[in-house]
């Protein structure tokens, strides 16, 4: 978990060096050549993040029509009233925290169940991890693709079993089920792996102590286990909250947005591709990173999930 | 230590292919050396091998002048609108000749990415082409496309079913009524997924009921009793025993297969449903015949919406003159007979319809004419994208459709439109 030396020295001063007169020769080289030699790193970023989004954030700003570029006119937050009066938006939002809540607890669930396999598997243990990864493995929008298939009258076997006549993609609430199906079967084993990895961390004769103390499985888990994975537990909830939360591939191959369950990323996409107004779309790009960002504030603040890097005595 | 000298003559080899493929296909893109000009043609996919035809023939009619390029865009039309569009607002110079669906001309002409056809070249345009397809590629009173292909939808039935073709929606939906209480086959196949389809089944019944959805000059909904009434009999027919279990996720494809698969009376759709019934079910096709398409009011025949392709020239094409020349090229009479035939697209010249060797094919080659003579047009309007999308979202599904208040919605919301404000579900 900690970085290599050489790494964190370059990040910041090692605690060891903070005598006087290390620091104002030693380190201070060192600290300018760990600056040099992230600068490049810095720039890269600085490139293909800073500048898109900031590009966004200024395009927001404006009434843009790409069809109409000579147009364009500052318009200060109206995108923003637009976007935040609309009903669409609202239900977009509704939807995503819909799909995100419930595709991450059902991961949570099925992924810890997985780990706690691939953990104790004493034969097969390769072929158990590698069968519980394929889902991972597919290309999203194939995985999709196959989904909508099987979910469609005449094409599908799924839809086969159901009563003559339906069609559940066409359906808002059946489709938003569907949806989040297709998301746990596609995640659940980046979840398990995650915790898999938090499960390696728990002593074993910890777990075996409690078991002499006459702990049941339940409490073992409860008490013991879970404690213990919490660091885990919380980057995998963060990263999948994250993700999910820009649900886009599944959704737009299963349903295209259609019958009220697009994502908010559909919103934004149908009206920066579709309608061509640049304004309103960087709007909605905007306050998806808004969302985002106060999801990452949630976990790092409330629940004390770990920045990735971070020292664990931060914590 | 020998298996480093054979690893670094394999990366010899493939640095040498890379070179190779890359002098190729630099190649292909000049052409400068005072070869033919290579035109980048921007249309459709065709699978039946009628446009890459075309498009050969044309380049060897040109006497070396020009040689055509097809470049195929994605298969549904909002993926080809979406490249289009990308290309266009990045002033793609490699655009000569663009295969524009017949609701996009407004746009694009708006927003000047397509040339308007002047003098000789316009007469030679709108020569023999049907009158509402020419109209679907004007704008303000400008020509800025030429009609490629036309299209339109017919009523197809099954005569053992049915003796006589219903001639309103009452009547068919009377019909699939009284097929359903007798256990028969009895739905009607119609496009009600949430999508382009919708607006144009939506469209028809608005103007077949004496109405239109925008005004003449294009700046207001119009709507009004016309789309109430238009609204009304989607309701009725999603609602009513004919309804295809699956109508709220039905495009045209899905309901060929239906009829096909013969659980269905009555069908809406275009001429393509016919020679795939040919193939694909030949104990069913004798009974397969069509009419046109059901009247909203007794007394007024519908009036279809047309569709099909209008060919345009770029804004930054650096060979607009050559362009112009290849673009009627490709849509005369030998090209367009082709893709009829081939492709099973309707042609746009009025003349071919009376072509043997196309009547042939096309036994109801004078039905779709007299549909497309009274044919209707899409609202003409740059923003008609959103107009669209805002319709088939409000009347779908259709099973749902409350006529007065969803009429009464639709005008706020294609005003929005209209004003390019707010935003697009």
């Amino acid at each position: 978990m900690t970085p290599p030396t050489g790494a964190r020295d370059a990040a910041a001063p090692a605690p060891a060096v903070h005598t006087p007169a290390g620091r104002s020769r030693g380190a201070r080289q060192e600290r300018r050549l760990g600056l040099l030699l992230c600068a490049p790193a810095v720039i890269v970023m600085l490139a293909v993040t800073a500048y898109p989004i900031g590009y966004a954030l200024y395009l927001s700003l404006q009434r843009y029509d790409l069809r109409f570029p000579e147009q364009a006119h500052w318009v200060g937050l109206a995108n923003y009233g637009a976007v935040l009066t609309s009903n669409f938006w609202w239900q977009a939002l509704g939807v995503t925290v819909l799909i995100t809540a419930v595709s991450v607890a059902v991961e949570l669930v099925l992924g810890l169940a997985l780990a706690l396999v691939m953990h104790r598997a004493v034969f097969g243990r390769g072929t158990v991890r590698t069968a519980v990864l394929v889902p991972y493995g597919i290309v999203t929008v194939v995985a999709a693709y196959s989904w909508q298939y099987a979910w469609t009258p005449g094409t599908g076997y799924l839809a086969a079993l159901l009563p003559e006549g339906s069609a559940p993609l066409t359906e808002q609430w059946p489709a938003i089920g569907l949806i989040i199906l297709a998301e746990v079967w596609k995640t659940t084993p980046f979840m398990a792996l995650l915790l898999l990895a938090g499960l390696a961390l728990v002593p074993d004769e910890t777990v075996r102590a409690a078991m002499v103390d006459g702990a049941t499985f339940g409490q073992r888990l409860r008490l013991v286990i879970l404690p213990l994975m919490k660091p885990a537990i919380l980057v995998a909830l963060l990263f999948r909250t994250l993700d999910a939360f820009r649900i886009f591939d599944n959704i737009y191959v299963l349903t295209g947005g259609s019958n009220g369950t697009g994502s908010v990323s559909i919103l934004g996409y149908d009206n920066l591709f579709t309608a061509l107004n640049l304004g309103i779309g960087s709007a909605i790009s905007v306050l998806i990173f808004g969302c985002v960002a106060l999801i990452a504030l949630v976990f790092v603040k409330l629940f004390g999930a770990a920045t990735p890097g971070a020292e664990p005595e931060h914590r | 230590m020998p298996r480093v000298p054979s690893l670094r003559s394999r990366w010899a080899r493939a640095a040498a292919g890379l070179a190779v493929v890359a002098s190729a296909l630099t190649g292909c893109g000049s052409g400068g050396q005072g070869g033919p000009v290579a035109l980048n043609w921007y249309n459709f996919p065709d699978d039946s091998g009628a446009l890459q035809q075309a498009a050969d023939r044309c380049g060897q009619q040109s006497g070396g002048r020009y040689t055509i390029h097809y470049n195929k865009l994605p298969r549904g039309a909002d993926g080809q609108r979406q490249q289009l569009v990308r290309r266009m607002a990045a002033h793609d110079a490699d655009v000569d000749i663009l295969g524009l669906d017949v609701t996009w001309p407004a746009e694009f002409a708006e927003a000047g990415w397509i040339r308007e056809w002047t003098g000789a070249m316009r007469e030679r345009a709108t020569a023999d082409t049907l009158d509402a397809a020419v109209r679907t590629a004007t704008w303000r009173g400008r020509l800025y496309a030429v009609p490629y292909n036309s299209n339109t939808q017919l009523l197809w039935y099954r005569d053992d079913l049915v003796d006589a073709p219903p001639g309103t929606w009452a009547e068919m939906l009377a019909k699939a009524e009284e097929l359903a209480r007798a256990g028969k086959p009895h739905y009607v196949e119609i496009q009600g997924a949430q999508y382009e389809g919708l607006t144009v089944w939506f469209n028809t019944l608005v103007t077949s009921a004496g109405g239109s959805i925008l005004t003449p000059d294009a700046q207001a909904p119009a709507l009004g009793a016309p789309a109430v009434t238009a609204a009304t009999v989607m309701h009725d027919l999603a609602t009513s025993a004919a309804a295809d279990p699956s109508l709220p996720n039905q495009m045209e494809d899905q309901n060929r297969l239906a009829m096909e698969s013969g659980t269905a009376a009555f069908e809406i759709n275009y001429p393509f449903v016919y020679p795939s019934m040919k193939a694909n079910q030949p104990k069913l096709f004798p009974h397969f015949r069509w009419a046109p398409y059901p009247a909203v009011t007794p007394d007024r025949p519908a009036s279809v919406t047309i569709g099909g392709i209008d060919l345009a020239v770029g804004a930054y094409s650096r060979h607009a003159d050559l362009a112009f020349e290849a673009t009627l090229c490709l849509r005369d009479r030998d090209n367009q007979l082709t893709n009829a035939l081939k492709g099973g697209l309707p042609p746009s010249l009025r003349s071919l319809y009376q072509a043997a060797e196309l009547t042939q094919s096309y036994p109801f080659a004078a039905d779709v004419l007299t549909a497309l003579d009274s044919a209707s047009i899409r609202p003409q309007t740059p923003a008609y994208q959103n107009v669209s999308i805002a319709i088939s979202h409000t009347l779908s599904p259709p099973a749902d459709i409350h006529p007065d208040k969803d009429v009464a919605d639709l005008r706020g919301q294609i005003q929005d439109a209209l004003g390019s404000k707010g935003l697009i579900p």
